[in-house]
């Protein structure tokens, strides 16, 4: 059988490397098997650029880059991670350069979105802006969405939030892209985010429910009780972290004793924070929807 | 006269680009720059000072957990609480600074730093039996390379056999790192960003399955260090000698201290610690550190002049970007008008100098069976030893440490918030010393400051011209092919460079595009 192999950009913009580092805490499938191994029968991931990981560095690295958008156009995956700065044409980041003068994030992910089948952001800074979009939001940052809008490039767009996100979301989603094709819009919430993931609020999933609806709260941080009281947002966030635990199912947020500090959420980190009060303006935070 | 550029320097943490120029084959001047600002110390303005220890993690992805130790340490001193961390709140965030420590360190050799000295693409002949070669091959033979290829080519120097042996290594260190974060959300609830590290203690209680799969995965990490971590960066320093007299920085050692063990007082200058706290000069002539002589220095980055010279907690930022004769954005951060080398190298340095146990004995028993002296570690293959033996001594110290948790006691002290305070908080990075400075006025963060890690390695000339330690150990050397300047990225990323910390934290106004390029 030929082994379809799909390739995947992974650009970098204004974030932390926490995303990328999360992805590499993939279980099963493990790292090794998403860099080497069909990650699902007959579908390999040939990640083309990823600054974290690759072996090239300098004019290499970016030549591979350029490469791949002309060769493979139409048929690669876009993954972005971070940011991205607009303020005062991008200035505020940049990667590698062109005729001696350094290239922006903003103009590489333009060019590198409108080339591709689809785009994953990944992480609340390219889903949302995130942490470098915070208040007063010194550089412009925007999250992809607001980019390609308006830019106007009309290319699939899946978000993965999360601050990094859970493996499981990015893997959940490159597996149905390799065994089903690309997400419909019904897969999606109105967020773009997979409903496979992102589908229910941490407060339905919560072990610490009953005490909320007992009224048992915890007054201070290692006590027992529901942690709405400490500033939970598990109320307004969407994702199945209660279910599905974190670093190989060992622990996750609420689990270790501390209030959900909504990072899937595009009120990341302004209105969710500050992450230790309680909850104090709802209609802000966008109560349930469903 | 040729000047060769690197940008982006990749498998580091952030975006650095570097610039060198060579005169007839050998570094004249070495030039190294950040290229992405995100504007931290803006962001962190007018928020819950509670907050900072969330937001500050997000500085860095490789090394989150320092951040949020220092941060959590300028709150407890903000908030009054320094001499009552609970036992169990201080042992627990050892052990998340130290899996973190490990996971970055394992990752670094490996991940980072490894596919400079080993081939993996030669994998493509492999013949032998290991499943995992084996599928490296099977990768390889269907034509796909990346992200191995391309790369610098030419000096690739271990033999089949050890080449093999490395490849398979970086594939098994993949599992390792991972159960190191594994580990550390055990009691940090997950990773990257920790939630467990919170100011007034941690939030986890220990419960003993807790401590029992802690132990066990520490121990298995353990075994890792000393049977394949330490041997592989052994077999690297055989075949490539001559790396252990390239790349000395000549610099003082700075060292804050880190993983504070007999007391719960978290005083920055007092009590004991795994690593000691200090300077020590390239001959281990040891000073004692007085945070107030730490001041930054912008004669040759593009701030206003008047600025210079200040100590982080008095600092301000304000930009001159025409500034002539400037070229970057990170400060010059100068101990007593002196650049610093800081990482693991400087942490076993100053603890060496102290004359502190275990530190001295690892040093000298690890020297002696690899038959190399003391100043051998200074330099750049030093510093990947270096991070080995400091991932071993941390390992050890933490199979200790998580026994003497105490289910039951308590591991947070509740506190009100001040509305006006300031607070300094010292830690160790795996790269590095890492310093916050906090400063609240009407309840909330009226400055926040944070002196990196690679601010001092990576830091330009200062007012006395005096270049940064990574300028420094690039001077003088020999670069055989400026097309593949092999020489000069195994340099660079012996220091680990982290460059998402270190350059956001600038005001850059009005700075054109052609301008914020580094000449
Ligand atoms: S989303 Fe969070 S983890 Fe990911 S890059 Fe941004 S700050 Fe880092
Ligand atoms: S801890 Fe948070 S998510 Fe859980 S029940 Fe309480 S408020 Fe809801």
């Amino acid at each position: 059988m030929k082994v379809k192999r799909q390739p995947v950009i992974w650009l970098q913009g204004a974030g932390c490397t926490g995303c990328s580092i999360s992805i590499m805490n993939s279980v099963s499938p493990s790292i090794k098997n998403l860099l080497l191994d069909e990650v699902v029968p007959g579908s390999l991931l040939q990640l083309v650029f990823h600054p974290t990981l690759m072996a090239a560095s300098g004019e290499v690295c970016i030549e591979v880059m350029l490469d791949a958008r002309e060769k493979k156009e139409g048929s690669y995956i876009l993954v972005m991670e971070g940011s991205i700065p607009t303020a005062r044409g991008g200035i505020f980041g940049t990667v590698g350069e062109k005729k001696g003068e350094p290239v922006t994030i903003l103009s590489r992910f333009v060019n590198l979105a409108r080339g591709s089948l689809a785009i994953i952001a990944v992480g609340d800074c390219a889903a949302f802006g995130g942490i470098p979009a915070a208040r007063p939001n010194p550089t412009g940052c925007k999250g992809a969405k607001d980019v390609l809008e308006h830019e106007k490039i009309d290319v699939p767009l899946i978000n993965i939030p999360g601050c990094p996100p859970h493996p499981d979301w990015f893997v959940g989603t490159v597996a149905h892209i390799l065994l089903y094709g690309l997400m419909s819009p019904d897969d999606l919430d109105e967020l773009n985010r997979p409903k496979a993931f992102y589908g229910q609020l941490i407060h339905e999933n919560c072990p610490r429910r009953p005490y909320f609806d007992e009224g048992k709260f915890a007054r201070q941080l290692g006590e027992e009780g529901c942690l709405y009281e400490l500033g939970c947002k598990g109320p307004f966030t969407y994702a199945d972290c209660p279910l599905r635990h974190w670093n190989g199912g060992v622990n996750w947020v609420i689990g270790a004793g501390s209030p959900c500090l909504g990072c899937t959420e595009p009120s990341f980190p302004d209105i969710a924070g500050p992450f230790y009060k309680k909850i104090s303006d709802w209609e802000k935070l966008k109560p349930p929807l469903k | 006269m040729e000047k060769v550029i690197i940008d982006p320097v990749t498998r580091i943490e952030g975006h650095l680009r570097v610039e060198v120029t060579l005169d007839g084959g050998r570094v004249k001047e070495a030039r190294t720059s950040g290229t992405l600002f995100r504007g931290f110390e803006i962001i962190l303005k007018g928020r819950d000072p509670r907050d900072a220890s969330q937001i500050t993690q997000r500085v860095c992805g490789v090394c989150p957990i320092a951040h949020a130790t220092a941060s959590v340490f300028a709150l407890d001193q903000a908030f009054g609480l320094e001499d009552k961390i609970p036992s169990n709140a201080r042992i627990i965030r050892n052990l998340i600074l130290g899996s973190n420590l490990l996971q970055s360190n394992i990752l670094h050799f490996y991940h980072l730093a490894g596919l400079d000295f080993v081939d993996l693409t030669r994998l493509a002949r492999y013949e032998g039996e290991n499943a995992s070669l084996r599928t490296l091959r099977e990768f390889l033979a269907g034509g796909n390379s990346s992200p191995f290829l391309p790369r610098y080519e030419g000096d690739y120097r271990l033999g089949d056999k050890a080449n093999e042996e490395l490849a398979s290594h970086y594939l098994l260190a993949l599992e390792v790192r991972r159960k190191a974060h594994e580990m550390l959300a055990i009691f940090g609830g997950k990773m990257p960003h920790n939630v467990g590290t919170v100011a007034g203690g941690v939030t986890e209680n220990p419960t003993v399955d807790k401590i029992s799969s802690f132990l066990w995965r520490v121990n298995e990490i353990r075994q890792f260090i000393d049977n394949v971590y330490l041997g592989d960066v052994m077999r690297i320093v055989e075949k490539y000698e001559d790396y252990l007299e390239m790349g000395a920085s000549g610099c003082q050692f700075l060292s804050y201290g880190a993983f504070n063990l007999d007391r719960d007082a978290i005083d920055k200058t007092r009590g004991s610690r795994l690593y000691e706290q200090g300077l020590a000069d390239p001959a281990l002539k040891l000073k004692a550190l007085e945070p107030e002589r730490i001041t930054e220095q912008v004669r040759n980055s593009w701030y206003e002049n008047g600025t210079t010279n200040r100590h982080p907690s008095r600092a301000d930022t304000v930009p001159s970007e025409n500034k002539s004769g400037a070229y970057s954005w990170l400060k010059a951060p100068r101990y007593d008008g002196e650049p610093c080398e800081v990482g693991p190298l400087a942490r076993l340095m100053v603890g060496y100098s102290w004359g502190h146990s275990p530190v001295q004995n690892l040093v000298e028993k690890s020297l002696a069976a690899m038959k190399l002296k003391l100043p051998a570690l200074q330099s750049c293959l030093g510093r990947h030893l270096a991070r080995a033996l400091d991932a071993k001594l941390v390992a050890d110290a933490m199979a200790e440490w998580v026994v003497e948790l105490k289910p039951g006691d308590p591991v947070y002290v509740p506190y009100e918030l001040p509305d006006e305070a300031e607070g300094m908080g010292l830690s160790e990075a795996p790269r590095g010393s890492v310093g916050h400075w906090i400063r609240i006025r009407r309840g909330v963060i009226d400055n926040y400051q944070l002196v990196v890690p690679t601010t001092w390695n990576a830091s330009p000339r200062d007012d006395s011209n005096k270049p940064g330690p990574m300028e420094k150990a690039l001077e003088g050397i020999k670069v055989k092919d400026s097309r593949n300047p092999l020489e000069v990225v195994r340099i660079i990323r012996s220091f680990d460079p982290c460059l998402a910390c270190a350059v956001h934290f600038v005001t850059p106004k009005g700075r054109e595009l052609k301008i914020f390029r580094i000449r």
